[in-house]
């Protein structure tokens, strides 16, 4: 069975590592904070100018001059900071946030990923990924392994305008987990119950594909 | 003390004409200066370029502006959830410049800090970096941004005083004390205006050095545009 959204963010989950800060995106990212694994410390940046972040608040509680990148009302855990959006991106830029959890439209086999704009479609801005994907050093994907159309977006090469280039580590999707190498994807995990010969017909790009492959724990 | 306080919005938005550049502080719709806002989308300017993370909603924030199409041109980050824009964007009548958000922070500060131009990584081999140099530092390419600057600055603050120092609140904070550095004239507007003295000054997040106008907002909306709440179990 491919995963669901929540699946997805279950498995990037197991990715996280003990006393790191960390940057979710919008949509399946977000989901990740609701799965750190017992005995990890994380701390959750959001770009728009908070470190800290905590869920989100009781009805009645929520407060319009509190809120994460994706506009949404959000408390703050005990430790939390305050902060403008120069000192939010040098925390980013400066290398300070570990890792970078977001999703996109694309992603190509050398880790450079689109998910900003489709010409004459979507044009919505690039908001902080550019700055995100640009930095990081730990960059991982969430996304559908395919489009609505039931096209491949692990390509080969980006068709859509980029937003960034050689920045992608690993990408999970509701078929597989798939790492970046200097030689392509490299497929490291499945979903269970899918076969690699299932993800194969799900990707254009080509596949690294070293002895048995496992199936995802979830 | 340099007083910095204006008797009423007139006053603070004296000198605003058609063909102006104004920057708007605020992150979606939360820490948007919406009095001056609500003020210019009354007056008889237009061809205004408008510089600012996002656009607003359709009905509120900068979406006022669009509405009358007193906007020529748009330099934001991110600016889904306002239809008219999209309109108008589509159509050409509104030119969009889309810039990375942490670049459009910086080039803020940078022009409130003397510094012209710099470099960064975010945006290279995109289509941002087109015209732009590419130098490469520490084994990775940047691009060249260059400073920003605006004839007015429009930010909204917490709390302030009539020196023109502002404290902001929660993430209402976000581009407002770096546009404050880059307007020729900032103008303050705030949720509550003290005579000088009565802030800490070790509290203080913007030193009114960089605030030229300061009014306590006639009113505060403050909408939420994504209300999410969790179950009390």
């Amino acid at each position: 069975m491919a995963l669901d959204k929540n699946q997805i963010a279950q498995r990037i989950a197991q990715e996280l590592e003990h006393n790191t800060y960390v940057n979710l995106g919008i949509g399946i990212p977000t989901l990740v904070a609701n799965y750190i694994p017992k005995g990890i410390d994380i701390e959750f940046q959001s770009e728009n100018g908070v470190l800290g972040m905590g869920p989100f608040p009781f009805e009645g509680d929520e407060d319009p001059d509190l809120i994460n990148a994706g506009k949404q009302t959000i408390t703050t855990l005990d430790g939390a900071v305050l902060f403008d959006s120069a000192t939010s991106f040098a925390m980013i830029r400066g290398q300070h946030v570990q890792l970078t959890v977001l999703g996109a439209m694309e992603v190509s086999e050398n880790g450079d990923i689109a998910n900003w704009k489709i010409p004459g479609k979507m044009v919505k801005g690039m908001g902080g990924a550019m700055d995100l994907v640009a930095s990081a050093d730990n960059i991982i994907v969430a996304m559908m392994h395919t489009n609505r159309a039931g096209e491949s977006k692990i390509l080969k090469q980006c068709t859509l305008p980029i937003t960034g280039v050689n920045c992608v580590k690993k990408v999970v999707t509701n078929l597989a987990v798939l790492e970046v190498t200097e030689k392509g994807f490299k497929l490291l995990e499945r979903a269970p119950g899918v076969s690699v010969e299932e993800i194969k017909n799900s990707t254009e790009a080509n596949l690294i594909i070293k002895g048995e492959v496992p199936e995802m724990n979830i | 003390m340099i007083n910095k306080i204006v008797d009423n919005i007139e006053q603070a938005l004296e000198g605003v004409e058609s063909n102006m550049t104004f920057m708007f502080g605020g992150f979606g719709l939360s820490g948007i200066p919406e009095n001056a806002i609500a003020s210019l989308s009354q007056k008889e300017i237009f061809g205004l370029t408008c510089i600012s993370n996002n656009a607003g909603v359709d009905d509120f924030g900068l979406g006022l502006l669009l509405q009358r199409k007193q906007i020529k041109k748009m330099i934001s980050s991110y600016v889904g959830e306002n239809a008219e824009f999209e309109r108008q964007m589509l159509s050409g009548e509104l030119e969009v410049d889309l810039i990375p958000q942490g670049s459009l922070a910086e080039r803020c500060r940078a022009a409130g800090a003397g510094i012209p131009a710099f470099f960064t990584p975010a945006g290279y081999g995109t289509e941002v970096a087109l015209g732009k140099e590419v130098r490469e530092y520490n084994g990775k390419p940047h691009i060249l941004e260059t400073a920003l600057t605006a004839d007015f600055a429009f930010v909204k603050a917490w709390k302030g005083d009539t020196a023109g120092n502002l404290i902001f609140k929660g993430t209402a904070r976000n581009f407002n004390p770096l546009m404050a550095m880059a307007g020729k004239i900032t103008v303050a507007e705030v949720e509550e205006l003290v005579p000088a003295g009565e802030l800490d000054p070790n509290q203080i997040h913007t030193p009114g050095i960089f605030v030229q106008r300061i009014f306590q907002g006639e009113k505060y909306e403050k909408r939420i545009e994504q209300r999410t709440v969790r179950i009390k179990e």
